[in-house]
C-alpha cells in the first residue's frame, strides 16, 4: 500500500504543478496515470504544440512545458503509478481513501486530488448498438497477444499504423485476415502501406476499401460483421474476431462512478472556496472539473491546484498551523530540508 | 476592415443556429462554435488531432481540400460522409458568407 499526503489522479500539467505547491506545504505526493509517461494531453496528443499563454513564456512547446514541470518538482521526489488508471475508492476507518487501479496497486491518503483532465485514453469505439455484446467475445479494441487469432478469420478496420502492422503479422497467423478502411489511401509508414498492398496482391489479405464495418452478429460469440460499401453495397463476412482499431480518446472513465456530481462530462466543484467535490476529501482541478466561468487553460489549473492544497493541507495536519510562504522569503525550494 | 460573415450551424439536436464570425482574426470554425457555447469540444485545441469538432459542410463553398493531416483523424472517427470535414480546418474567410454546416454525431 502507497501511502501519501496528497493522492493526484493525473500526471498532466495541473497535477504535476500541484506537487510543487503541495511541496512548498511539505505535502508528499504520488499521482497516479493510466498514461505510461507524465504530461496527460501535453505529452500524448501535441508534444510539438508552441502553447502562448503560460505567464513568462512567450511561447512554449507543450512537450517542454512538461520537462520543465518534471524539473520543478524534482526536489519533493514525488511518486508515480504509471500506466494504470484509478478505479476505486473507498473509505478507510481513519478516514483515509483508499485508491485502486485496474492493476491493484492501492494507495491510500486523506486527501485525493482528481486532476484527470479529460479523462482516461480509452480505445474508440464503433458506434455499432450490440458491439458491447462481443466485446472479448470476438471484438478487441487492443490486441495484447496475437497468438490467439492463429488459424481465425479475422477482419481489421482502420487506416493507421495499428491497423497495418496487425494486418502485416496476422496475415502470417491467421486463415484469413481482411482490412476495411474507409477511403483507398492509407496514412501510416510507406513502407507498411506498401507491404500491405502487396499482400493484397498476393491474395493474403482480403482489402476492402471505400467501406465501413456498420453491422455485427454472432450468438456466444461473433460470427459475422457487416460490411457497407460507399456505393451503398452490402457483405456480410463471416469471421472469428473483429478488430476495430480507431486509436485512443479521452473519456471520464470509471471516476464517473464515483459518486461525485457530474456536469457534462466535468467534475462539479466549489470554486468559491478550494474546488472541492461533493464528497469531503475529494477535491478536482484543471480541466476535468466545472464550475460558473470555468475556463479549460493550463494556466487556470495551476492557479486552482495552488489554492486546493491550502484545503488538503488542512486535512493531512488539522494540529499544524499554516503558514503561507513566499518561495522568494523560503530562498527557493532549495532551502527545503 | 473586412466584413463579418454570416454562417449557420444545425446543432445535434437538429437546432439552427445562425452565428456572425469575424474574418479578420484567424478564427476557424471550431474557434467560432465554441465562442457561441455550441457544443464543440475541440479538445486538442485545433490541431486536427481528436475529430470532437466533426462536421458536415451542407452548402456549396468550395473549401480548400483537407490535408493528408484532417484525412487521417477523419479516419479515426465515426459517421464519416463525403462532406465531413473538421470545423478546426475551416478558417473564417469573406468567400465563406453563407457557410453552412451541421455539427456531426459525437462518438465515445
Amino acid at each position: 500500500m502507497i501511502q501519501t499526503d496528497l493522492l493526484i489522479i493525473g500526471a498532466g500539467p495541473t497535477g504535476l504543478f500541484t506537487v510543487f505547491e503541495a511541496g512548498l506545504l511539505k505535502m508528499k505526493c504520488h499521482l497516479i496515470d493510466s498514461l505510461p509517461q507524465p504530461g496527460g494531453q501535453l505529452a500524448e496528443i501535441y508534444p510539438k504544440k508552441p502553447i502562448y499563454d503560460i505567464p513568462g513564456f512567450p511561447t512554449i512547446d507543450a512537450g517542454e512545458l512538461v520537462d520543465n514541470l518534471m524539473e520543478q518538482i524534482k526536489p519533493f521526489n514525488p511518486g508515480f503509478t504509471l500506466g494504470e488508471s484509478a478505479v476505486t475508492i473507498d473509505k478507510d476507518d481513519e478516514d483515509q481513501f483508499i485508491v485502486t487501479t485496474d492493476k491493484g496497486t492501492q494507495h491510500r491518503a486523506p486527501s485525493v486530488a482528481i486532476a484527470g483532465g479529460l479523462g482516461v485514453f480509452t480505445p474508440r469505439k464503433p458506434p455499432i448498438a450490440n458491439i458491447t455484446d462481443f466485446e472479448d467475445k470476438g471484438i478487441k479494441y487492443i490486441i495484447k497477444d496475437p497468438e490467439v487469432y492463429r488459424g481465425k478469420k479475422v477482419v481489421i478496420s482502420g487506416g493507421g499504423d495499428s491497423a497495418l502492422d496487425w494486418t502485416i503479422f496476422l496475415a502470417e497467423i491467421a486463415e484469413e485476415v481482411s482490412l476495411v478502411h474507409r477511403r483507398t489511401s492509407f496514412r501510416g509508414h510507406l513502407d507498411s502501406v506498401d507491404k500491405v498492398m502487396a499482400l493484397a496482391e498476393a491474395g493474403k489479405v482480403n482489402l476492402i476499401t471505400n467501406a465501413e464495418v456498420k453491422e455485427v452478429a454472432g450468438g456466444e460469440t461473433l460470427e459475422s460483421v457487416t460490411i457497407h460499401a460507399k456505393d451503398g453495397s452490402k457483405t456480410e463476412v463471416e469471421c472469428t474476431d473483429w478488430l476495430p482499431l480507431f486509436g485512443l480518446t479521452p473519456t471520464l472513465g470509471p471516476i464517473g462512478d464515483w459518486g461525485l456530481e457530474i456536469e457534462k462530462n466535468s467534475i462539479v466543484v466549489d470554486n468559491a472556496t478550494d474546488y472541492s467535490t461533493n464528497i469531503e476529501g475529494i477535491y478536482a482541478i484543471g480541466d476535468v472539473n466545472t464550475y460558473p466561468g470555468k475556463l479549460k487553460l493550463i494556466l487556470c489549473g495551476f492557479h486552482e491546484g495552488t489554492i486546493m492544497v491550502q484545503s488538503a493541507f488542512k486535512r493531512a495536519y488539522p494540529d499544524k498551523k499554516l503558514s503561507f510562504k513566499y518561495t522568494t522569503v523560503m530562498g527557493g525550494v532549495g532551502s527545503l530540508e | 476592415m473586412s466584413a463579418d460573415i454570416n454562417i449557420v450551424v444545425v446543432d445535434r439536436e437538429g437546432q439552427s443556429h445562425e452565428l456572425v464570425a469575424p474574418t479578420d482574426m484567424n478564427m476557424n470554425l471550431m474557434e467560432v462554435c465554441k465562442s457561441y457555447e455550441l457544443p464543440v469540444k475541440g479538445t486538442c485545441g485545433g490541431m486536427a488531432m481528436c475529430a470532437s469538432c466533426h462536421c458536415y459542410v451542407e452548402s456549396d463553398h468550395q473549401l480548400k481540400e483537407p490535408s493528408d493531416d484532417e484525412e487521417d483523424m477523419l479516419d479515426q472517427a465515426f459517421f464519416v460522409e463525403d462532406n465531413s470535414r473538421l470545423g478546426c480546418q475551416i478558417f473564417m474567410h469573406p468567400d465563406l458568407e453563407g457557410l453552412a454546416v451541421t455539427l456531426a454525431p459525437e462518438s465515445e
